[in-house]
């Protein structure tokens, strides 16, 4: 019996050690330093100054809501209302107009790879590396004032409530209840502003384990394509509402990203 | 052409920390592309630093190191407006380069 108790004490021993943080949280702080996050800043900023479309126009006039090309401290406020596009707009849907306005360039082949890979990384994500590293230190305030603010939030608060699917699965299925993993990944539940500051403070984000950055788009995305149900159009109110939800539910948490994930 | 560099070099005390991002795609050789051939090996061999243009490091790096290495070292000594500068050279005979004065 005594030499039962006195395993479980050794094997309990390297839990203790990260007991207030846990090995995930270690491992994200040591790749956190010197994120290649940084050098998708680098090509994002080449690629806002670029002249591109049929008006071979830039995107620095584009107003991410501080102002035409006013990037400091504008994908914390993000999303918000825009009145030109009498919507509400997250970062990728917002470059996505200006791409369609600005640079007068068809939507179909502003979209033709809105997500990328390792080998090829797409212009949205160089360009949100870029505009979201430049919120660094803000706090998260996404616009919560106007009425189609508000249908936004509560559209994305009943979405991430609703099963659906194959699966008949819904966000709170995995991001409702703390403890839950997949993997070596946690599932972090996703309506408690606890949990979701953090979270929200660090997307868009460089993924290590394959070499590519991951915008907040994706990020909505992919969960969808995990839930098994068919996968939101880019940019469409759906993503829209439900980064609206969470955001919200972050609201005040000092950005720090871009960040680093697994 | 090869992608960006970026580098940070800050003075501490008696030393200074430098870190130098790199976007290479450091390919093993091992991986096969999506036609099923292997893609060719292509990584970052030789890695240069100098400091106020003398040689302080010279390394060798293996396919190894991953996609976007990140190096990071400490040299001792070093005050403020060094200059630093890092160069690497690939398999395929690509190079790069970037400085940065100690801040």
């Amino acid at each position: 019996m005594r030499t039962i108790m006195l395993a479980t004490v050794v094997a309990l021993a390297p839990v203790a050690v990260h007991a207030q943080g846990s090995q995930f949280e270690h491992y994200q702080k040591m790749v956190a330093e010197g994120s290649p996050a940084e050098l998708f800043a680098v090509e994002g900023e080449a690629l806002w100054k670029k002249p591109q479309g049929p008006k071979h126009a830039s995107l620095e006039k584009c107003d991410l809501g501080r102002g035409p090309g006013v990037l400091k401290g504008a994908y914390a406020r993000l999303p918000r209302y825009f009145k030109d596009a009498d919507r509400v707009m997250d970062l990728e849907t917002r470059l996505l107009y200006c791409m369609e306005t600005l640079q007068g360039r068809d939507r179909k082949e502003a979209l033709k790879r809105p997500f990328g890979n390792a080998d090829k990384p797409s212009e949205m994500e160089y360009l949100s590396a870029y505009i979201a590293l430049q919120s660094r230190g803000f706090k998260l305030n996404p616009g919560l004032s106007h009425p189609k603010e508000r249908e936004a939030y509560e559209l994305g608060k009943a979405l991430f409530h609703t099963r659906t699917g194959l699966w008949d699965f819904s966000c709170t299925t995995c991001h409702g209840t703390p403890g839950k993993r997949i993997r070596s990944s946690e599932l972090p539940v996703l309506d408690d502003p606890k949990t979701v500051r953090p979270l929200m403070a660090t997307w868009p984000a460089y993924r290590v384990s394959n070499s590519t950055f991951k915008t907040m788009q994706w990020r909505i995305n992919d969960c969808f394509r995990q839930m098994r149900t068919p996968e939101p159009d880019f940019g469409s109110e759906t993503v829209n509402a439900v980064n609206m939800f969470l955001t919200a539910t972050a609201r005040g948490a000092t950005y720090r990203g871009p960040g680093t994930k697994r | 052409m090869p992608g960006p560099m970026k580098m940070r070099a800050t003075l501490a005390a008696g030393y200074t920390d430098v870190r130098v991002l790199m976007s290479h795609p450091m390919e093993t050789g091992q991986r096969k592309g999506p036609d099923g051939k292997p893609v060719p090996m292509h990584f970052i061999q030789n890695v240069t630093v100098k400091v106020n243009g003398k040689t302080v490091i010279e390394g060798q790096t293996s396919q190894a190191v991953s996609r976007n290495p990140v190096f990071a070292f400490r040299l001792k000594g070093g005050q403020k407006g060094d200059k630093i500068e890092i160069s690497w050279r690939d398999n395929e005979g690509e190079s790069n380069s970037t400085e940065a004065a100690v801040a």
